[in-house]
């Protein structure tokens, strides 16, 4: 199993599961799938920072942790801080001499609210500061845990319960918050998205994070059934069809350069994507015509910043 | 994958007081949520057909419950102590090996 | 031998921090603390201190700073006021709750609207519930004596809680005063390493935070009770070592000239030093007043203050907070309630003044004390009274 499970890059992935069975997350939840496989290549010496939210509830409800390595919560809009402290505290340590240097890394887990709504100015300030940090934002698209209500990370068209499609709403009316680009802005080393429908692209991705000196940010589109109203079973297929329609592009962005990870010659067409979903359900083709000029017009941008970029990275 | 050990404790949680709580109410014992039967929730469980599965490992990658293991003959079957029925095992399974079947009651 | 410097108050609570040998500062600039922060990043621009300091873009991610710090072992140090304070408000209760033994100066300042930049207690009084150890110092030798003692008791294995060290803003924290600051050495003797007992460390890995059902929440919040009100044997035995080894004295309620006292007055921070000047006055005038000054905030010293009033006919208390649409200052109103079981106990009358900086002088003090002996023999309508504010 370990042949087939290496990954390029620095990382190995091994069967090493420290995000363990036994968590509670809703069955098919492509969130937990997203922490699983960060897990793995994250391996085992490494702190996890968790917002609150769904993969705080379902990890450790007392007396139980889903966590084989060291995880602190603390509250919902900190995360990057109390990562940045915890990253700073270490260093300071080691240089001390009052901890050995054992190159301990520090990954900041938060849901798209956590991260694209409150906790946007903690990760600015993280960012910012260059601390030598992971952040993997694990996007579903809305406030899950609280019951589905609109983040400024939701799709336009989708319903959700703060932002219910009904004879005058068409449900969000906002596009979605760009935060890759947000994080690009700060000129950090290394920025990239990720879909846990692409494991391997996935787990590099983690793997490479963790060898960057200063901030990396890592955007993972995760499905959620329950908030999607697709089926438990779809999970892989909707994040598939997310990264194949190019509403939710697969791409890497090294010191600024754009790189995309996945050649697509063609895009399928968002219909695809969206009519495996109920939040979408309401929507008629003329909106559905909208959303797919946007994706294309969003999807060329990409292209041109990546064939701009030095291939070089 | 490691099979659950459950440790026999010597009081259920909701009986600690509250001089028997971890500083800070710190969770000492790592990973012990494998003690935590999500099985339970299933409706309906995976059954795989050997004959068909060429060992390619995307259920055992795609699985959000880490619940897939490794026979000692290289198959992939879950543990029906975690396994949510979530279906992603069958779906995804390229040589459709994987049936999901009602649980019966 | 340490030698007695003139100092900026502020500054010697950088040199009490530097003295700690803290880990990690994070840090939010806010008036009236600028002064304390700013010297500790020349500190450790300097190399004179061997630190991080994280210059965060907010105080509600410098205590969230100050927890990753202190979760990871790192001995770790912040100061607020005001504002900061109660855009930290969420985050301090976390701090208590996961044990974490921060230490923190807290530069007592008004809070907005409408915005003032000067010196009251509402601040401090905001957050007696968050589970710190908070304590009060009226100069600027008990600010260093005191942070350096904070570090000593929450990091305490009996405690393991974070601390606020409250100094008046500007009153305090900006004038220059003779200080013995401690030589390093001394300090270093004094204040053993922090060694928590569950650091976040891949060697022995634990879940911090976790989320808690209503079987446990309980039991977990006793057992933070239970700690900090233990925390009171901690602190004095930590202040009667402070005393052996640097010879000066400190405890939860101080009295001054209280013998045979009638009337007491009690006052928190600064102006105590200008009650005493009050006190010396009416005593030389032959009145029976004393000063009762309250040091130790939370945990309350109920015995110690019980003990220190029991024999006065008349206690004055003067607040620097309002707690709105309640029984007056939360001083008064606490003290009230330690004493309503005391089968003999003063009359108690609050006052709140010194708001937004209002300065309460020497006459003050003395018209306080007139109004409320009057106040006492008369008896009064309202649950308390405010002092100076004009018709």
């Amino acid at each position: 199993m370990m042949e087939t499970m290496a990954v390029h890059g620095p990382g190995i992935i091994t069967e090493e599961e420290p995000f363990t069975p036994g968590h509670r997350a809703c069955s098919g939840c492509g969130e937990a799938l997203s922490v699983r496989l960060a897990a793995k290549a994250i391996g085992n010496n490494a702190i996890i920072v968790n917002a609150t939210g769904c993969m705080e509830v379902v990890a450790s409800p007392f007396p139980h942790t889903s966590w084989r390595i060291p995880w602190i919560h603390t509250l919902f809009e900190n995360t990057a801080a109390v990562a940045s402290g915890a990253e700073a505290g270490l260093r300071a340590l080691v240089k001390k001499g009052k901890r050995p240097e054992k190159n301990v890394k520090v990954v900041a887990l938060a849901g798209d609210g956590g991260t694209s709504d409150i906790g946007l100015q903690a990760l600015s300030g993280a960012l910012e500061r260059g601390h030598d940090l992971v952040y993997i934002c694990l996007d579903n698209e809305a406030y899950m845990n609280t019951g589905i209500q609109r983040s400024s990370a939701t799709p336009f068209g989708a319903s959700t319960t703060t932002s219910p499609a009904g004879r005058e709403s068409l449900g969000q009316v906002t596009w979605k918050k760009n935060l890759p680009a947000i994080a690009v802005a700060h000129d950090i080393p290394y920025v990239a998205t990720a879909c846990p429908s692409y494991h391997r692209d996935l787990m590099k991705k983690v793997a490479k994070a963790l060898e960057v000196k200063g901030p990396a940010y890592i955007h993972v589109l995760s499905v959620c059934p329950v908030g999607w109203r697709c089926a438990t079973e779809d999970t892989i297929k909707v994040g598939r069809l997310a990264v194949r329609t190019g509403v939710f592009p697969l791409y890497e962005v090294e010191n600024g350069q754009y790189k995309l990870s996945l050649t697509l010659t063609k895009l399928e067409p968002v219909d695809s994507y969206l009519k495996l979903q109920g939040r979408f359900r309401h929507l008629t083709e003329d909106t559905i015509k909208i959303i797919q000029e946007r994706v294309n017009r969003e999807y060329a941008k990409l292209v041109e910043m990546a064939s701009k970029s030095s291939p070089s990275g | 994958m490691a099979k659950a050990k459950v440790k026999p404790k010597a009081k259920a949680e909701g009986e600690l007081s509250w001089k028997e709580i971890e500083i800070g109410c710190f969770i000492t014992e790592p990973g012990n949520a494998t003690e935590f039967r999500t099985g339970a929730w299933r409706s309906r469980k995976p059954v795989v057909d050997f004959s068909k599965c060429n060992k390619c490992t995307l259920c055992y990658y795609y699985c959000p419950d880490g619940c897939i293991a490794k026979t000692p003959e290289g198959y992939f079957v879950a543990d029906l102590f975690y396994c949510k029925g979530c279906g992603i095992c069958a779906e995804e399974c390229p040589k459709d090996a994987i049936t999901m079947v009602e649980e019966e009651k | 031998m340490a030698k007695r410097v003139g100092l900026e108050v502020s500054v010697a609570v950088g040199d009490a921090a530097k003295l700690a040998d803290v880990d990690v500062v994070a840090a939010y600039p806010i008036t009236p603390q600028t002064h304390i922060v700013e010297h500790l990043a020349e500190l450790v621009a300097n190399g004179e201190l061997r630190a991080a300091y994280i210059p965060v873009e907010s105080e509600h991610s410098a205590m969230s700073a100050c927890l990753g710090a202190s979760a990871v072992g790192a001995r770790t140090f912040t100061a607020t006021a005001s504002q900061g304070l109660e855009l930290m408000h969420e985050v301090l209760y976390v701090a208590s709750a996961l044990r974490l033994p921060i230490v923190m100066a807290v530069v007592n300042r008004a809070l907005s609207a409408p915005i003032s930049i000067w010196c009251d207690h509402s601040d401090a009084m905001a957050v007696r519930d968050s589970g710190w150890i908070q304590m009060f110092v009226e100069n600027g030798q008990e600010a260093v004596d005191n942070v350096i003692c904070a570090f000593r008791i929450g990091e305490d294995r009996r405690v393991l809680l974070p601390v606020m060290i409250h100094l008046d803003g500007f009153s305090l924290s900006h004038v220059i005063e003779p200080i013995i600051l401690p030589e390093q050495s001394e300090v270093a003797r004094f204040l053993p390493p922090y060694d928590p007992p569950l650091p976040l460390d891949p060697e022995k890995p634990v879940t911090v935070g976790a989320f808690a059902p209503p079987f446990i929440y309980t039991e977990v919040k006793w057992a933070q009770e239970m700690t900090l009100e233990g925390a009171k044997e901690v602190i004095l035995e930590c202040w009667r070592e402070f005393a052996n080894t640097f010879g000066r004295h400190y405890s939860p309620v101080e009295s001054y000239r209280t013998e045979g006292a009638k009337v007491l007055l009690m006052t928190m921070g600064s102006l105590s030093e200008t009650a005493m000047v009050a006190v010396d006055k009416m005593r030389d005038e032959g009145k029976e007043v004393g000063l009762i000054k309250l040091r130790l905030w939370r945990p309350f010293p109920f015995a110690e203050l019980r003990q220190a009033v029991r024999d006065a006919e008349v206690l004055i208390v003067l607040d620097r907070a309002l707690s709105f649409g309640g029984p007056g200052g939360p001083v008064c109103s606490e003290v009230k309630a330690a004493l309503y079981r005391e089968a003999r106990r003063p009359e108690v009358v609050g006052f709140v003044g010194g708001l937004g900086g209002r300065d309460i002088s020497m006459a003050d003090f003395e018209e306080m004390v007139n109004q409320g002996i009057k106040l006492a023999e008369a008896g009064s309508e309202r649950e308390f009274e405010i002092f100076g504010v004009r018709e």
